[in-house]
């Protein structure tokens, strides 16, 4: 049994058992505390026993759930029934909702086995998993290292075999940024695409979950169970999914690919650009066609992202008053005084930055220079994509502009740290799907590619995706051996 | 120096649904605290807010029936600000895209009309209510059963000049909701709530003076009562060389009085912003055209209706059409019994005094206008009096009988029989043979005699038109 065989592929085919899965993974969570990937564990015996009872019922053909014995791990902002969900944030330290988020509900009915909460960066704020209340997450390839945010719990247990995947959620990178670090593969779908009910929002217009696997054919699997249209939540889209996983080994060839000269500047790292370049050779005997595309405000994206994000979660984030749930402190008993202990001793240090931010721009005299000058600016960024995408079938380009850096490295200057979202965010202002996959190894640590598709078009995505991965046949080492 | 008041207001509706704007939880008035709650309208993280159909469906009705424009493109908007009672420190509201602008409500004072203009109509959500402990307690309680309730804001523009017209205005507004079956309207129970600006300018000026907005109004009397008060208020200020602050002031009913709650200063800044968890709101005109299809006759034109078809006099017509269900039961009336001022009367008259004092809807009323149509028609026909007509529609609405059915169980029914009345005549004479002398001698006066002595005889029954005539011939 190797991490290699954490596939939904080889479980569902019967080459593996749950339960060897599942005692695979506990053994590793068991072995691995350190990397801290998870803030809360399902007890291992209840694991174990459940894994036991997916065997047993696909034995007796019981069931029939696409992920019946499957284990997952789940982002720690995402609603269990029963279960501690605290955002990685003082202020939710204590909070156990009564209902399952839609995407937990879905992988529970497939008969999927959750493990644990995720940890990540408070209120899924952050590009390191330094800013959770319960601890930095350490990079599995290099424990000096972060593994990306915010959704660093996630990548690195899949990356560490702690989970044989997980769910991650994206409002600016937070997916496909760790996945990136990783050495694994994660999927922002279309805004829309899933449903966020149950999601606790950061920016409720840019949040979007997602799955973050071993390989591709998992990815697509895992995006057509929790896809689809909610009636809980208005902003996801009635559109049929389709067959994300039958799609996979249609031809590519001929198929149109953007090279957007504006994501290949010198910001960029040599060795992640000459990775990107090997897998677009890579794609190009496969017969796809490579054209340089134009995004000339990319530029303006990271302020764009930075001011529309923070002003919704200023007001997502006033509902942790200490009055009806989380942790509450007194102060001297008024009002006012309880609104700012809570909030104060509650909220770390990143996360009240951005509230601040947020308020701010959204004030009476700022409103116009800075909220409506970024939706405007928004709607540039969009134009840009859909012409673009009159052209091009999907984008290539880099996800981040440098390796995973040094825990502590970035902590001191937040702008720094915020640019390292620079080829993200984007594709969340304009509401697009992309998929974050390994392309290679530089000293030791992996590099990503980032492919970028048109709205709804994951399935162009996944046939790339799964093709480069059959291509380039990286077989990564299990990073944790 | 002489001033006019400018007034315009504020009215907040609570639209009736049966669940709440954004959730599925009911909007029952009355139940145990926090009953009517659910993780959505608690704000419980995570949750997200999904549009109740019928109130937006409700909203497009009001705007109708007040000649406002419906904006094919509105959106939600969340008005920012922290309080317990506000679930998710923010309530979700319209703001620069309503639902609807640009309407009026035509109001009558001392027969002069009147056009006031409504600014807008959006929907927004109620929040939750605060309970202080009394006594030794020092806690404070929240009840969440009104959080996101849906409510409908109607703003008028600042077009009237004195209390009367204020109440006048929302006299008009909330007989128009009850009308279209919008809202219960109880103020009571905080379904219908009003907020006024105040101010006042020297007679002859353009220039509206510095308002104050004026809070917590739960009646049209303390409505009234706390415009006067304002009014007086600004007045003396600026009599006395002051000036008029822009200021939130709250109404204090058992004082009589308003006091300053906080000044422009002090106010919210609200920080609005498109709701990013809702779809903008399309309305297409084929929605708004159905709407409008079930729009019932509104009140005013009922009254022009009723003025010119029934010749009515216009306090007649304006407690006829106080709400539909009256003008409904005397227009069933009156295709009975065609006479619309007689039927007029006895309406307004005896059937609001019997509903009234039984405490009873028209709806739920025996006397059906079907029933009461065949009353008059007995008066009128001489076979009950007028005075018997009225005992008898008493005991319609007591026994729910029909009038013919109480005539007969009483032996009522006058009598107009020529000969039993001659009869009856014939024997009041011969019993008082003096008196019949006495008038025939000529004391005329004793004719008065002849017809209480008959109509004694005939217990009140007979005709007293026909006594008369029977009487001169026979004595």
């Amino acid at each position: 049994m190797n991490k290699s065989d954490l596939t939904i592929d080889k479980l569902s085919k019967g080459e593996v058992s749950s339960l060897e899965m599942s005692s695979f993974c506990v053994e590793r969570m068991e072995k691995n505390e350190d990397l801290n990937v998870y803030i809360s564990r399902t007890p291992s015996e209840t694991i174990l026993a459940q894994a036991k009872e997916a065997d047993l019922a696909k034995e007796k053909g019981d069931s029939k759930g696409r992920l019946l014995g499957f284990p997952m791990a789940i982002k720690d902002n995402m609603c269990t029934e029963g279960v501690k969900t605290t955002c990685a944030s003082k202020i939710l330290g204590n909070f156990v909702p009564n209902y399952d988020a839609t995407v937990v509900k879905k992988i529970k009915a497939e008969g999927g086995i959750i493990l644990g909460k995720a940890n990540m960066d408070e209120f899924a704020m952050g590009s390191s998993n330094e800013n959770s209340a319960f601890g930095v997450v350490r990079n599995p390839w290099n424990k000096d290292c972060v593994p990306g945010g915010s959704s660093g719990g996630s990548a690195a247990a899949v990356a560490s075999g702690l989970a044989a995947a997980a769910l991650g959620s994206d409002t600016g990178g937070s997916i496909r940024q760790p996945a990136a670090f990783c050495g694994v593969v994660g999927m922002k779908p279309t805004y829309g695409r899933v449903s966020r009910f149950g999601l606790v929002a950061f920016a409720s217009s840019l949040d979007q979950i997602g799955p973050i696997t071993n390989n591709v054919r998992d990815n697509a699997k895992l995006l057509e169970i929790i896809s689809g249209h909610d009636p809980l939540d208005s902003t996801s889209v009635d559109i049929p999914v389709p067959p994300y996983e039958e799609l996979l080994e249609k031809d590519i060839g001929g198929l149109k690919i953007g090279i957007p000269i504006e994501y290949f500047s010198d910001a960029l790292n040599p060795q992640i650009k000459k990775g990107i370049e090997a897998s677009m050779d890579v794609l190009k005997r496969l017969g796809a066609e490579f054209t340089y595309v134009s995004l000339p405000t990319t530029e303006y994206a990271i302020p764009c992202y930075y001011v529309l994000a923070p002003a919704e979660a200023s007001s997502n984030l006033a509902r942790y008053d200490g009055v009806r749930y989380g942790v509450r402190r007194n102060g001297d008993s008024n009002l006012i005084n309880m609104y700012h202990e809570t909030r104060s001793q509650g909220f770390g240090k990143e996360v009240k930055r951005r509230i601040m931010l947020g308020t701010y721009t959204l004030s009476s005299g700022y409103y116009d220079a800075y909220y409506l000058k970024a939706l405007k600016t928004q709607k540039v960024i969009r134009e840009e994509f859909s012409e673009v995408f009159k052209k091009v079938d999907i984008i290539i380009s880099p996800v981040t502009p440098n390796l995973p850096f040094k825990i502590g490295e970035k902590t001191a200057d937040p702008l720094e740290m915020y640019l390292s979202d620079i080829y993200t965010v984007s594709v969340n202002l304009a509401g697009l799907p992309a998929i974050s996959m390994p392309c290679g190894l530089v000293d030791g640590l992996p590099i990503g590619v980032q492919l970028i598709g048109n709205h709804f078009k994951e399935d162009i995505i996944y046939r790339v995706a799964h093709q480069l991965e059959e291509a380039l046949s990286l077989n990564l080492p299990d990073p944790c051996k | 120096m002489e001033y006019i008041p400018v007034i315009g207001l504020e009215v907040h509706v609570q639209s009736k649904t049966e669940t709440k704007m954004f959730c599925a939880c009911s909007t029952r008035f009355g139940e145990k605290p926090n009953n009517n709650v659910c993780p959505i309208c608690l704000g419980m993280p995570g949750m997200l807010p999904v549009i109740n159909k019928k109130g937006v469906e409700l909203a497009i009705k009001t705007s109708l029936a007040i000649n406002c424009k419906i904006e094919p493109l509105n959106q939600f908007a969340r008005k920012n600000y922290f309080y317990p009672d506000l679930p998710k420190g923010y309530q979700i509201s319209q703001y620069d895209l309503p639902i609807a602008t640009g309407g009026y409500i035509d109001i009558g004072l001392e027969g002069a009309k009147k056009r006031i203009g409504i600014t807008r109509l959006h929907m927004e959500e109620d929040a939750g209510k605060l309970i202080h402990g009394d006594g030794g307690d020092q806690n404070s309680y929240v009840d969440l059963n009104r959080a996101g309730v849906p409510l409908m804001e109607i703003v008028s523009e600042p077009d009237m000049r004195s209390s009367e017209e204020a109440k006048e205005y929302m006299t008009r507004l909330k007989e128009i909701l009850e009308y279209i079956e919008v809202s219960d309207c109880n103020m009571e129970e905080g379904s219908l709530r009003c907020d006024a600006n105040v101010s006042v300018m020297p007679v002859g000026s353009n220039t509206f003076g510095t308002r104050a907005e004026i809070k917590n109004l739960n009646s049209f009397r303390f409505m009234q009562k706390a415009i006067e008060y304002e009014i007086e208020r600004q007045i003396e200020i600026l009599e006395d060389g002051g000036r008029i602050i822009q200021e939130t002031r709250l109404f204090d009913s058992a004082k009589g009085i308003t006091i300053s709650m906080r000044s422009k200063e002090e106010a919210h800044d609200y920080r609005y912003f498109p709701e990013p968890d809702l779809q903008p709101i399309v309305v297409k005109n084929s929605w708004v055209e159905e709407i409008r299809k079930e729009l019932p006759e509104l009140p005013e034109a009922k009254r022009q209706r009723f003025i010119s078809e029934y010749s009515l006099s216009e306090y007649d017509v304006g407690v006829l059409s106080s709400s539909i269900a009256l003008g409904d039961y005397f227009e069933k009336t009156v295709s009975k019994y065609n006479n619309p001022k007689a039927s007029s009367n006895w309406i307004m008259g005896e059937v609001l005094r019997l509903l009234k004092d039984g405490n009873i809807n028209v709806a739920d009323f025996n006397v059906t206008p079907e029933r009461l149509s065949e009353l008059l028609v007995m008066i009128e026909e001489g076979k009950i009096s007028g005075k018997m007509g009225k005992a008898i529609l008493e005991d319609m609405a007591k026994e729910n009988k029909t009038a013919q059915e109480i005539v007969e169980e009483k032996g009522l029914a006058q009598i107009s029989g020529k000969d039993d009345i001659a009869k009856i005549i014939d024997e009041v004479i011969a019993s008082h043979p003096q008196e019949a002398e006495d008038y025939r001698g000529g004391k005329d006066r004793l004719f008065g005699f002849f017809v209480g002595q008959v109509l004694k005889a005939s217990k009140g029954k007979a005709n007293p038109q026909t006594v008369n005539e029977l009487l001169k011939e026979k004595l």
